[in-house]
């Protein structure tokens, strides 16, 4: 039983990587044939940033965009969810949450479409020439980061002791102090990952993007779909090859950090109760 | 106006969602006093504490604070602080920086707050845990770090919410000792709230016994337990037969279909009242010295005591005694005049007393739900 | 008491702000838009002319049903068998699992294509062994297995997440009382994972059904999805009315399943209390 489970395991896991691999090993292969390797090459990822700036144009774009959205995400988001887990009106609360959780059950593709027919409709509105660009980007990605903060924070707030306010407010804090040095920082791990969530959902997104997008304003993934539109283009294997070992170089670096802090704070607590008991 | 008061609470009414939880409070709290709310769970004694903290607004009435009204005045505006029932310690602030929380919203200096800190630390016995998380002290060391942090601020009252309810037994008698001992090193008016009545008895100056948003009675503890006002009052301090009598004159009471000399008067004649018997006070004697003859139905040896559960016509009394008695047996009883109390009739009467069902077992159930309910 | 929910109201505020314009105004657009005609009166038109699309909505609903049917049976044991493991296993799956999630689909989609492209390495290696040219591309099974590939982690990892909360204790009483393994699996560990198996099927369906993607790059081009044929209409401003109007029934359809999902497995979990 336990090595049935051992083989199913490791077969599911190994067709879900297989692909992956295969386009890390080909982004290294001469022929430029999918059947067979033939010799080993760098000349695909030469390629990649020798033809022109476009890849790198898109890696810039990508990484403000990502910044940018999920740190104006993040603040409302959170000044959301603090509204929302305070709000004493029951039906006010409600209607806030359901509303969050429109772009979350809404496929992508309606979310974009119905973006992009505001922008378009707006802009012409006003008589704008071309009314997608980085603002509309922005606005967009925003806007389906939103509730994946409200997610994370909201409960944050929830699971927060009403007792760590009230002893606050005891012991002299206005409401505001108690805000800045109680309840934020008992809710910062949800922040964070609220902050992280939006960051890489921002990067990642394709489908909204394809359709608040102008050809002038390209992300990472826009660029991917354009170049692989029509062929098979082994330099864009050079690329998604990068893009994959900088995940899991993030990754790795992330739970690296966070068994250290971990490792470092059991020490701390270790030291600390052998002082208590000298 | 008694000058000593520094808290008075004038017909206070409070309801959650249209169930009344205190119902028209008159309370005055004195300066210097340890005064304790004692009540079954849903008295209203938690929410007459956070309405002194600011935490709650009254519905209806007024809270005076050193003569001024002060409903409206925000917790962190008031000279009180409170012990919260978990404690409340912030987890993201070590012991020091939890016991200065309230110093550094003062603005006080550096070397002020570590003074006080010290000073502090050394009041609830914790010298030297400046630096630990406080999610790795035990919950004793958590409390004592709540109380300095209470207490750093210097404030007129300390609200305490039943501190000692998470505790172990023998740590819960330690720390009884030693509030106590706080309480009068510092000279701050302490409010206390518990369902434990021996914690009541055993610590506080006054004591206010609560039941159904009222407050039933007010006094000091041997007031209290020896002069209980109603049935209710009787019944949850300590054990106690309530026996249906009659007031036949002063110092004459008909119960069980005798008649007994007693040491109260002042009731019409006639008039139908609740008789208060304590265990402790009753004799065993042989059947035929006995002003009572009953039938022992159960034993329970208590380690001090047995407590048996005597049948006389059909009520069943507690009594406790030191002489060994078997089950089957009858036995007399013998009761001192100065034993009986007697009190007038009221909405409890016939509701506690009578130990036909009693169970130890039981009773532990019911405090256990009162403890989750508490929650 | 007033002062606290003013600075409340407050601090909703950005949001309701943003909420109001940018998540319900667009979907106000998509109602308006579906109900115009180009000079923007009023007009059923476009609702009606989604009749000759009939056949595209019955071939999407068909392709998501099935890859999330699959995704469920592969993903349910799978789960089921990680959550047996020991800890440390566990934690180095959970990464293994999510590591795909955070890679683009475009490039998990184009690592597909690689594989099963004619003339690519599954099909080199077919002829080589004897067997006669295969083409996947284009075929239906392509299609669905690029959704089930795609969408397999957010089957599991919901499901997976939820077999961990389960507490120990409850399968200790199940088997106090009489229950074996499989027996627990059925009565105990399946309805208290149904939240994780609903979420699960929420994650895979929705997108299956609304991509365009992957039936773009696997299907060739033959086969025109829901999601290709809304991507079409908005390609030239004519067509808006009529990809709005395919976006709002398609919207309505997913609220219509997630409702009729919801409401069998809170039956479900009638019948087992």
């Amino acid at each position: 039983m336990k090595f049935l489970s051992k083989f199913y395991i490791g077969l599911i896991f190994l067709i879900l990587y297989a692909p992956i691999l295969v386009v890390i090993l080909f982004s290294f292969n001469e022929s430029g044939n999918l059947s067979h390797f033939s010799t080993f090459t760098l000349n695909w990822y030469i390629e990649l940033f020798d033809d022109n700036d476009e890849a790198l144009t898109a890696l810039k774009n990508s990484l403000i965009l990502a910044v940018s959205s999920s740190l104006i995400a993040t603040t409302i988001g959170t000044l959301a969810a603090l509204g929302i887990s305070r709000a004493k009106n029951r039906y006010y609360r409600q209607t806030l949450e359901s509303v969050a959780n429109i772009p979350m059950m809404n496929p992508d593709i309606v979310t974009g479409v119905s973006m992009m027919l505001l922008f378009v409709g707006v802009g012409a509105a006003i008589g704008a020439k071309s009314s997608l660009g980085f603002w509309t980007m922005l606005i967009a990605h925003t806007t389906f980061n939103l509730p994946y903060v409200i997610l994370q924070v909201l409960p944050k707030f929830r699971q927060m002791d009403r007792n760590l306010t009230e002893a606050a407010l005891d012991l002299g804090c206005t409401p505001m102090q108690t805000f800045f040095r109680v309840e934020l920082p008992s809710i910062m791990p949800g922040i964070l990952s609220g902050l992280m969530m939006s960051f890489t959902l921002s990067l990642d997104d394709f489908v909204i993007s394809h359709f608040v997008s102008s050809p002038d304003f390209k992300t990472l993934p826009l660029y991917i779909y354009t170049q692989t539109a029509h062929e098979v283009k082994f330099s864009m294997y050079a690329l998604c090859s990068i893009m994959i070992l900088a995940i899991l170089l993030l990754l790795i670096a992330v739970n690296v950090a966070g068994s250290m802090g971990e490792r470092r704070a059991r020490k701390k607590a270790h030291k600390a109760l052998k002082g208590g008991v000298r | 106006m008694n000058k000593n008061v520094l808290i008075r609470l004038n017909g206070i009414s409070k309801s959650f969602d249209g169930e009344t939880v205190l119902d028209h409070i008159n309370l005055e709290i004195h300066n210097k006093e340890f005064i304790t709310l004692l009540g079954p769970s849903g008295c209203g004694k938690t929410t007459t504490l956070r309405i002194i903290g600011g935490f709650e607004t009254p519905d209806e009435g007024d809270v005076f604070f050193d003569g001024k009204r002060i409903n409206d005045i925000p917790p962190y505006q008031r000279q009180v602080n409170t012990v919260f029932q978990r404690y409340a310690l912030f987890p993201h602030l070590n012991v020091f920086d939890n016991i200065a929380f309230g110093l550094r919203i003062q603005k006080c200096s550096d070397a002020q707050i570590k003074e006080k800190v010290k000073e502090m630390l050394a009041l609830v016995n914790l010298r030297g845990f400046e630096r630990r998380k406080v999610n790795t002290l035990s919950g004793g060391q958590q409390q004592r770090v709540a109380i300095a942090r209470a207490l750093v601020n210097q404030p007129k009252v300390l609200l305490l919410d039943e501190p000692l309810a998470a505790l172990d037994l023998k740590l819960r008698k330690d720390m009884q000792n030693e509030l106590k001992n706080i309480q009068h090193q510092t000279g701050i008016t302490f409010i206390y709230v518990t369902h434990d009545q021996e914690e009541a008895l055993s610590m506080s100056d006054t004591v206010v016994v609560m039941a159904h948003g009222k407050i039933q009675q007010i006094g000091t503890p041997t007031d209290i337990y020896n002069e209980p006002i109603n049935a209710f009052v009787a019944d949850f301090i300590g054990e106690s037969n309530i026996v249906d009598g009659v007031m036949l004159a002063d110092y004459r009471v008909k119960l069980a279909g005798h008649t007994f000399d007693c040491v109260d008067g002042g009731f019409d004649t006639n008039e139908p009242v609740d008789v208060v018997i304590r265990p402790e006070d009753v004799d065993v004697v042989s059947k035929e010295k006995g002003m009572l003859c009953g039938l022992v139905t159960g034993v329970t040896f208590k380690g001090v005591h047995y407590e048996i559960i005597v049948d006389v016509e059909g009520f069943k009394w507690m009594i406790q005694t030191t002489d060994f008695v078997a089950e089957g047996e009858t036995i007399g009883l013998s009761i001192d005049p100065d034993a009986f109390h007697i009190m007038k009739k009221s909405e409890f009467s016939g509701m506690f007393g009578d130990y036909s069902s009693f169970s130890d077992e039981l009773d532990k159930l019911s405090d256990a739900t009162e403890e989750i309910d508490e929650e | 008491m007033k002062k606290k929910s003013f600075f409340e109201h407050i601090a909703t505020a950005p949001y309701v702000f943003w909420a109001s314009i940018f998540i319900v105004g667009p979907l106000l657009v998509v109602l308006y838009f579906a109900f115009t005609d180009q000079e923007g009166k009023f007009t059923f038109e476009n609702i009606l002319s989604l009749s000759s699309y009939s056949h595209t909505f019955i071939m999407s609903l068909g392709f998501a049903l099935i890859a999330t049917v699959i995704c469920l049976l592969i993903g349910y044991p799978l789960a089921y068998c990680m959550s047996r493991m020991s800890e440390r296993t566990r934690n180095v799956l959970t990464v293994l699992l999510m590591l795909p999630m955070w890679i683009s689909l475009l490039i998990r989609t184009y690592s597909l294509m690689a594989l099963l492209d004619n003339g690519g390495l599954v099909s080199g290696l077919l002829t080589r062994l004897g067997f006669e040219k295969l083409t996947f591309i284009g075929t239906e099974g392509a299609v669905i297995l690029g959704m089930i590939y795609d969408f397999l982690p957010y089957m599991v990892l919901p499901i997976f997440t939820s077999m961990n909360k389960l507490d120990v204790r409850y399968l200790e009483a199940a088997a106090d009382l009489g229950c074996n393994n499989r027996k627990t699996l059925w009565r105990v560990i399946l309805p208290l994972t149904m939240p994780g198996v609903i979420s699960g099927i929420t994650m895979v369906f929705v997108p299956s059904i609304s991509t365009f993607y992957i039936s773009q790059k696997l299907g060739g081009g033959v086969f025109d999805l829901l999601g290709d044929t809304i991507e079409r209409q908005f390609q030239n401003a004519v067509t808006y009315h009529t990809g709005a109007a395919i976006s709002l029934v398609m919207m309505i359809l997913i609220l219509i399943s997630l409702a009729i999902m919801n409401k069998f497995s809170d039956s479900g979990e009638d019948i087992i209390v």
